[in-house]
């Protein structure tokens, strides 16, 4: 899927994938798609319910080698 | 979107581990853009020391005081299994093994994010601290101020 701006959150822990995937949306423009990249076992549940708050699609997100990767587009 | 919403903590614990939830909890309402505020009383004042020495004029008790609190978010102990410091050393090395930000580090990301850390003035009296002794960049107010903030705020806490 096409993104916009990839975050590396790989390897952090709770609240760091949310507070860097905050500042990276926030340096996007309207309707780009950023995508996420994180190890953290909550960071599905955390990112959803962020993007769900703050308006911003959630379009499609993956799991693989414990990687969890999630597209987000902001509203 | 609609009008920012508050988040409101009361950090009266001075204790590392709860501490880190409050800190963890501010730090995330701030990703959420809220207006976040800790307002730090009795001994969760310490999470605002400086780790180094200030001199400042101190009465006796205030001088016992001082010497008995922790100086700093980093010496602050633990609420269960501190075992006379040991569980801070431990749970120290636990944190870093799984990349968990400490409470210093969280306190610097706070304030990177614009979260405003307010010092209860009156308990600072009691506690004989004064503003030389707390970290830069702080705010000092009392029981109204946090009301203030509170009344039209979304989330409230108290730890």
């Amino acid at each position: 899927m096409q993104s916009n701006k990839v975050l590396d959150a790989k390897g952090l822990a709770c609240p760091m994938p949310i507070v860097k995937t905050k500042k990276a949306i926030n340096e996007l423009n309207v309707g780009d798609v950023l995508e996420v990249h994180a190890t953290d076992k909550g960071a599905k549940a955390d990112v959803s319910a962020w993007a769900k708050s703050g308006g911003h699609a959630s379009l499609q997100d993956t799991e693989e080698d414990g990687v969890l990767k999630f597209w987000i587009k902001k509203a | 979107m609609s009008e920012t919403k508050r988040t409101t903590i009361v950090l009266f614990s001075g204790d590392y581990d709860k501490a880190m939830a409050a800190y963890i909890i501010a730090n995330g309402a701030a990703a959420y853009d809220h207006e976040v505020t800790i307002f730090h009383t009795f001994w969760g004042l310490n999470a605002l020391r400086k780790a180094e020495d200030v001199t400042v004029n101190k009465g006796f008790l205030e001088k016992m005081f001082a010497k008995m609190m922790p100086k700093g978010a980093d010496k602050m102990g633990l609420s269960k299994m501190n075992m006379a410091g040991m569980g801070p050393k431990m749970i120290k090395k636990v944190m870093k093994k799984h990349n968990a930000m400490t409470l210093p580090q969280l306190i610097e990301m706070a304030q990177e994010q614009d979260v405003k850390l307010v010092a209860c003035t009156m308990t600072m009296d009691l506690l004989g601290l004064q503003k030389e002794e707390l970290i830069d960049e702080i705010e000092y107010a009392g029981v109204a101020a946090y009301l203030g903030d509170a009344e039209d705020g979304n989330v409230n806490l108290f730890i």
